[in-house]
């Protein structure tokens, strides 16, 4: 068992993180929320994962022979589409606030505060 | 039954789809409202009959047949049905219903996308109640935010809708992947994504720190969605620019949800391995509660902008709910059931009432407002009585839920509880109240020190001024509000929720029954519900004196004798202070969110024996 995929996990979703913080441009913001969703398939593929495991694909081999979990692979794939729909909506926003008001800027576009 | 639990959810997605597919046809208007709420009402009588048939044991549906050998691994995708669960679904369905028939006269420019959104986000909120599986949670949770981020900016052509929307998507998809790292974690310790076999697997051992960040992670993120102090900041965004027949929803149930899932996770997965700290975790949640049902008060307290002010409102009494599930007992769980029922009829039928303004007037400021409701004298009567319910006044249901949750607190003695509820249903009645006079009688004065902000008007959803009131935006608010009454009047609907939170925290019986493990223990013993004393009704009624005496010293700030007034200066300092927290820039909300999730874990380190 390695650590080096759950240490790129932690990396990644602390990075960031810190971009959306840091962010001043809205495609900027949502491009990283895609690297923090990029930490989760990390850390699902790293669960997952088992040396020396082939792929979970019972054509051609006995039945007992080591395969990666399946299971995660479903599950990072179910992610995908699903933070691909958020993703669209979030981008389709950010179009929306460049076509209207000419910026990216999200000090520039809050008329709510308080 | 065994075909009611599949179709509740998927029947409102199915319908979405249809009317997407055929909106490049032209579907006439009056087709599209019919069709969906013809659905959604369908949806809720599913769910009730999942609701009756729950009440003796749960239901459990596997998809696809997968379902667990005896002794074996659950490793299919299934619903496992509760009375709670259940409960949470026909309140979405009720409310979608209400917000459908509210809109049949709201916008008249809507196309058929709106039908579409909203029966996409019933489907996922029914789903997201009925789902026995943890990872079936976080795509719920998904889809049911991405419905919510496209509903909130409806109006996506104006700059506030905008940012409302892009503000509430940024933190709640952070949220989203707090809650899908710590469904990782828990997936790598136990093997398992149901969430009995995941509770069955970690029974018995002792808490280690991985299991400990997997509730953290998960708690964290579910509180973004219920808008848990310091996580709640997208809220009032988000509120004051989603259309009104949206707000009813993200009020009325989208943040309930999110605590219905941390009760959910926790005595499911974790309940029996945190046992041991339950008293620690009691302890920090329900210091979280009251934080936010204070913070939420104070803040709902200085908003003059309608929208914004109930959305705080919302905020106060998530707090309280969260301090009624937390307190790790069926009867405070049951209270926040009846609390949450009869806060849903009451908080939507003030939002129609806001809506109304909003339509008739062009604005939803109190200040501009200032008199002109004077035309419209019924919807002042439904905003006053409404503001009197949230100010947990007799026979409401936000009385008897707040009288149960107090009784639960004292029995685990935290008998501060009451005050802590006392005062943020004061405050948030008070500031309805206020409202109310200012709006619909016309005492009152414009701005001064104590609204420290203006915010910028905003657009009505319907340009034109209407002249008289249509039955189909009044009816929906009068009903609502009955209902949050018979809530609290309706004899035995209180023991039904204990009832049914005893089924729901009990972690064995649960697990028995979706694993199908053979020997069945017997149903969870009901515990009798206290009965209501003559003080209770005396505290309800003070509570309602308490928020009009506010109201009335707000509206008349100005005969305050200076002397007083100076002594208070630092407390409105402190508001204003506050205020500016709500800066409206989504970093700052995540960065808030991080210092929340730091501090939780900060409180877990020393709190919880690892």
């Amino acid at each position: 068992m390695s650590y080096l995929p759950y240490a790129v996990a932690i990396w990644l979703l602390v990075v960031g993180l810190y971009g959306v913080i840091s962010s001043r441009n809205l495609i900027h913001m949502v491009v990283c929320l895609g690297v923090v969703q990029s930490s989760t398939y990390m850390l699902l593929l790293g669960v997952g994962y088992r040396f020396g495991a082939g792929a979970p694909i019972y054509y051609d081999v006995p039945l007992r022979t080591p395969a990666v979990d399946p299971v995660v692979q479903a599950l990072c794939l179910t992610d995908v589409v699903v933070e691909a729909t958020v993703m669209a909506v979030l981008l389709a926003l950010c179009v929306q606030a460049h076509k209207r008001f000419g910026s990216l800027d999200p000090e520039r576009l809050r008329p709510l505060k308080g | 039954m065994t075909l009611a639990a599949p179709l509740a959810p998927t029947l409102p997605l199915i319908v979405a789809a249809a009317l997407a597919g055929a909106r490049s046809f032209g579907v006439p208007r009056r087709v599209a409202d019919t069709l969906a709420i013809a659905t959604s009402v369908t949806t809720t009588a599913l769910s009730s009959s999942l609701l009756i048939g729950s009440t003796h044991g749960p239901i459990v549906y596997w998809f696809g047949g997968w379902r667990p050998l005896p002794h074996g691994i659950a490793i299919g995708v299934g619903f496992s049905i509760d009375p709670v669960g259940a409960g949470l679904a026909v309140l979405a369905g009720t409310l979608v219903t209400c917000s459908l028939v509210y809109s049949w006269h709201y916008f008249e420019d809507v196309e058929a996308l709106f039908h579409t959104l909203l029966l996409v986000f019933l489907g996922a909120m029914v789903a997201f109640s009925l789902t026995g599986d943890l990872f079936d949670l976080f795509v719920f949770f998904e889809l049911m935010s991405v419905g919510a981020f496209v509903l909130a900016g409806y109006r996506v052509e104006e700059r506030g809708p905008l940012q409302g929307a892009l503000n509430f998507g940024v933190t709640n998809t952070v949220a989203a992947f707090m809650i899908l790292w710590g469904i990782g974690l828990i997936y790598g310790r136990t093997g398992a994504l149901n969430m009995a076999q995941i509770g069955q697997t970690l029974a018995g051992r002792p808490p280690d720190a991985l299991v400990a960040a997997s509730f953290l992670l998960i708690t964290c993120g579910f509180f973004v969605k219920a808008a848990i102090f310091p996580f709640h900041f997208w809220i009032a965004d988000t509120h004051a620019v989603a259309p009104t027949p949206v707000c009813i929803l993200f009020s009325g149930v989208m943040i309930e949800l999110g605590l219905y899932a941390i009760a959910r996770v926790y005595w499911m997965c974790f309940s029996g391995v945190l046992h041991v700290d339950a008293g620690e975790v009691r302890l920090m949640l329900v210091v979280i509660g009251s934080i936010t049902a204070l913070v939420g008060a104070v803040m709902c307290f200085a908003q003059h902008h309608l929208k914004r002010l109930l959305a705080f409102s919302s905020m106060s009494h998530t707090g309280i709910f969260l301090i009624g599930i937390s307190l790790l007992s069926p009867l405070g769980l049951a209270g926040t059931a009846v609390y949450v029922l009869g806060h849903a009829g009451v908080k939507a039928a003030l939002f129609l009432c806001v809506g109304i303004l909003l339509n008739h007037f062009g604005t939803v400021d109190e200040v501009r407002l200032q008199g002109r409701g004077r035309r419209l004298p019924l919807v002042g009567i439904l905003y006053g009585t409404g503001g009197l319910a949230l100010a947990a006044a007799p026979p409401f249901g936000t009385f008897l839920g707040g009288d149960v949750i107090s009784t639960a607190a004292d029995r685990v003695g935290y008998s501060w509880i009451a005050v802590v509820t006392l005062a943020s249903a004061i405050l948030v009645g008070g500031a309805v109240l206020r409202s109310a006079v200012v709006v619909f009688v016309g005492t009152g004065r414009g701005f001064d020190a104590f609204y420290s902000t203006r915010l910028g008007d905003e657009e009505p959803e319907e340009p034109e001024v209407r002249r008289r009131l249509p039955v189909f935006m009044i009816a929906p608010a009068i009903l609502l509000l009955v209902s949050g009454a018979v809530v609290g009047l309706l004899p035995g609907l209180a023991s039904h929720a204990l009832q049914a939170a005893a089924m729901f925290e009990d972690r064995s019986y649960l697990a028995a029954s979706v694993l199908a493990t053979g020997a069945h223990p017997p149903s969870p013993s009901s515990p009798a519900m206290p009965a209501l004393a003559l003080s209770d009704l005396y505290h309800g009624v003070g509570s309602a004196l308490g928020a009009l005496l506010v109201a009335l010293v707000a509206i008349h700030r100005a005969r305050i004798p200076r002397i007083i007034r100076s002594a208070a200066a630092p407390l409105l300092t402190a508001v204003h202070g506050l205020r500016t927290l709500q800066s409206g820039d989504a970093s700052d909300y995540v960065t808030w969110i991080m210092v929340g999730a730091a501090c939780v874990a900060i409180a877990f380190t020393f709190g919880l024996h690892l």
